[in-house]
């Protein structure tokens, strides 16, 4: 019998796993008007990704902010099931940020969890797309990938030419990457649920996500994407990683309608 | 026809009537399709039956889930993955109440009111009376749609037994605490999972323990090859396997795991496998087996000191336990407006939609072999949607009710039963949420 949105088969016979999960918070000065945010990374990346920057930047917003590092080695159902429990577990219906193949991550978790809003930002949304984009930008980096083996991504591809080189090899030796058949061969995301407000944010100049990509997955949210040009794939780690971020956390104030 | 100036018109608003886990589904559905809501709900707390404080709550110290947690949490709200298989009653209360905070659930809620009667007014709208629980001055409300949440576990159904009876009789909606148990010779009748569960607690509490059961049923484990049965159930579902040959498989994984329980005394199942309510206890079988319980037949009538059984036995029970379930009560709501028949049996669409009128639902009326509160989830969804696309497209909603017409009832409702009122609304888990998918898929709004 064939599993659905309603019929769950995979949940009810066989429940993802739980492990212990790694979440950075930053809660101290939330305003109890304002839902809590969680940030999702996307591959190779880790709740550290958010921590520098974007995380204080939500905070001092008055935002309750979360980010969770994916289980490693984690399916894709996996990764999902974190995000919705994570979701969950906070007080109030929680706000989405994800990142890359975090983005499609919180695609899926929509389509289940009711988000307050999300934010999808450089979505790695389409498989093949991008998949050829990394072949054509980083070629070595990528085939071992293809064959099973550690994606290494460059310089290039997460950042623009303007982040210090020490700082970028700093930040490319904790990428540790290992993508699943399931980022490039997926269904399309579910539709979310509760109808929530949807984001996309990304960069024209993003070696990974093509811009015609970055399109694409706006209008299939209803909207067109907010973009940030001359930024690298990594928009929370380049350089002007503080326009994106406060773009986002003033969209999603007008959103909340809250005014703060 | 001018409104009386007493009545307080609250135009688009839906009036949700309970705030247990049926009514809280409710309130947060309508409200993510943009109704506004107001809940009544009697009791000064969210959670119905599973909050221990609330008077007409059956829950006892020990009660636990039936169900596995994955087949028993709401789809878009799961319970942590921490908990264990089967949780106890603390813990789903405590989950329904992070839900209603979660969603902000309480502000549509008006605490401390009950609801003393809805009726129509035509054009599909309903004048609701609600006044303090208990009294006080009563008011009028008229809304665009009413959603019943009252639940089904909270009026005993007691048998009547003839005759005098010397010792102590309860209902188990009165059985709070093992302590009530503690050294006494105890009767337990009713052979439902609750009959079971309260037998296994006496077990362990009191001095002698006869179980009562009126036929044999299909005493599942709770757990089989090292996984909640119900997970290991639905693997034969995703396969896809026809009923006869799942029902061919449970006898033997029963004959396997419980055994055969008619050398205990029990009759055997006069019923095959999924034609009643599952019993899940692993716990009988092995009370049974150490003499702890004694399987007893009928109860006839009381004489005296004794309980007369249908076998002719006579037994000296000091307290008497009648697990025999509850009835559904709808006392603020004219039995036709249900299409409630001689028997009192609601005949409702996919047992939640009123038949002939379209803007009254109940959530939550039904039997699963699984968790209520997934199935009130999506009830309510297609509620919030019906309720929504009958206002945005009336005629696109005239078109969904005429394919809804055709819809067999076998489709959704599990027709071979055992007959008794146990089973008025039994279903099958799986064709019972195919049914309210289809249902959602007509109604599912342009992209």
């Amino acid at each position: 019998m064939k599993s659905s949105p309603v019929l769950r088969f995979d949940d009810w016979t066989d429940p993802v796993r739980p492990v212990e999960r790694e979440l950075i918070s930053l809660t101290e000065d939330a305003n109890k008007d304002l839902p809590p945010v969680l940030f999702v990374p996307g591959l190779g990346h880790g709740a550290w990704a958010f921590a520098e920057h974007w995380l204080p930047a939500a905070a001092a917003r008055g935002f309750a902010a979360h980010a969770l590092t994916p289980r490693p080695g984690g399916s894709r159902r996996a990764q999902v099931h974190d995000v919705v429990q994570v979701a969950a577990s906070l007080p109030r219906q929680t706000v989405l940020i994800g990142h890359g193949a975090g983005a499609l991550v919180v695609a899926y978790a929509m389509g289940r969890y009711p988000v307050r809003a999300a934010v999808l930002a450089a979505p790695v949304m389409d498989g093949w797309p991008t998949l050829w984009t990394a072949l054509k930008t980083n070629p070595l980096g990528t085939l071992p990938a293809v064959f099973g083996g550690r994606l290494r991504l460059n310089r290039k591809q997460l950042f623009s030419a303007g982040l210090p080189d020490e700082r970028a090899r700093e930040i490319l030796d904790r990428v540790v990457a290992r993508p699943r058949r399931e980022l490039v061969v997926h269904d399309p995301a579910p539709r979310p649920v509760g109808d929530p407000p949807v984001l996309v944010v990304g960069s024209p100049d993003d070696r990974v996500v093509p811009r015609s990509s970055l399109d694409r997955t706006a209008t299939r949210y209803g909207g067109a994407p907010l973009l940030f040009p001359g930024m690298g794939h990594d928009l929370m780690l380049d350089v002007d990683q503080a326009e994106p971020i406060e773009a986002i956390l003033d969209w999603l104030t007008k959103e909340l309608g809250t005014g703060g | 026809m001018p409104d009386t100036p007493d009545i307080a018109d609250r135009h688009d608003a839906v009036c949700v009537i309970g705030a247990g886990a049926s009514g809280l589904a409710a309130i947060k559905n309508l409200r993510e399709h943009g109704f506004e809501v107001d809940c009544y709900e009697r009791e000064t707390s969210v959670g119905g039956g599973w909050n221990w404080r609330h008077d007409r709550s059956p829950v006892y110290a020990g009660t636990h889930l039936i169900s596995s947690r994955p087949l028993t949490e709401f789809p878009d709200f799961p319970m942590p993955d921490t908990w264990p298989d089967y949780p106890d009653h603390r813990q789903v209360l405590s989950y329904l109440e992070r839900y209603a905070r979660h969603f902000g659930l309480a502000d549509s809620v008006w605490f401390g009111t009950e609801v003393v009667s809805v009726v129509p007014v035509g054009d599909g709208r309903w004048d609701v009376t609600t006044q303090s629980t208990g009294g006080g001055s009563s008011r009028v409300q008229r809304y665009a749609g009413v959603v019943v949440a009252n639940g089904h576990n909270w009026s005993p159904a007691k048998p009547e037994i003839p005759g005098d009876f010397r010792g102590q009789v309860i209902h188990s909606a009165q059985y709070k605490d093992p302590a009530q148990l503690r050294n006494r010779k105890v009767l337990v009748i009713g052979g439902g999972n609750t009959g079971c569960d309260i037998a296994v607690e006496a077990a362990q509490q009191a001095s002698t323990v006869w179980h009562s059961t009126r036929r044999g049923y299909w005493y599942a484990p709770k757990y089989v090859l090292g996984r909640p049965a119900d997970q290991v159930n639905d693997r034969l579902l995703k396969l896809g396997l026809p009923l006869r040959l799942r029902q061919w498989l449970y006898r033997r994984v029963l004959g396997l795991t419980t055994g055969d329980l008619t050398r205990y005394g029990l009759a055997a199942p006069d019923h095959r496998p999924y034609e009643s309510h599952p019993i899940v206890n692993s716990q009988l079988p092995y009370y049974l087996g150490h003499g702890r319980i004694t399987a007893v037949p009928d109860v006839v009538s009381f004489d005296g000191a004794s309980v007369v059984l249908a076998d002719g036995r006579r037994i000296e029970p000091e307290l008497v336990i009648t697990a025999t379930g509850y009835r559904p009560r709808f006392e603020f709501l004219a039995p036709e407006l249900l299409g409630v028949g001689d028997d009192g049996r609601p005949d409702l669409h996919l047992h939640a939609l009123a038949r002939q009128h379209p803007t009254l639902a109940v959530v939550g009326l039904v039997q699963a072999d699984f968790g209520l509160f997934p199935l009130a989830h999506w009830q309510s969804v297609a509620i919030a949607r019906w309720l929504r696309l009958r206002v945005s497209d009336p005629q696109r909603a005239a078109a969904v009710q005429q394919k809804e017409s055709t819809r067999p009832v076998a489709s959704w409702s599990r027709r071979r039963v055992v007959p008794t009122a146990r089973h008025w609304f039994e279903v099958d888990h799986a064709d019972y949420l195919r049914a309210v998918e289809g249902l959602l898929h007509e109604m599912e709004p342009a992209q």
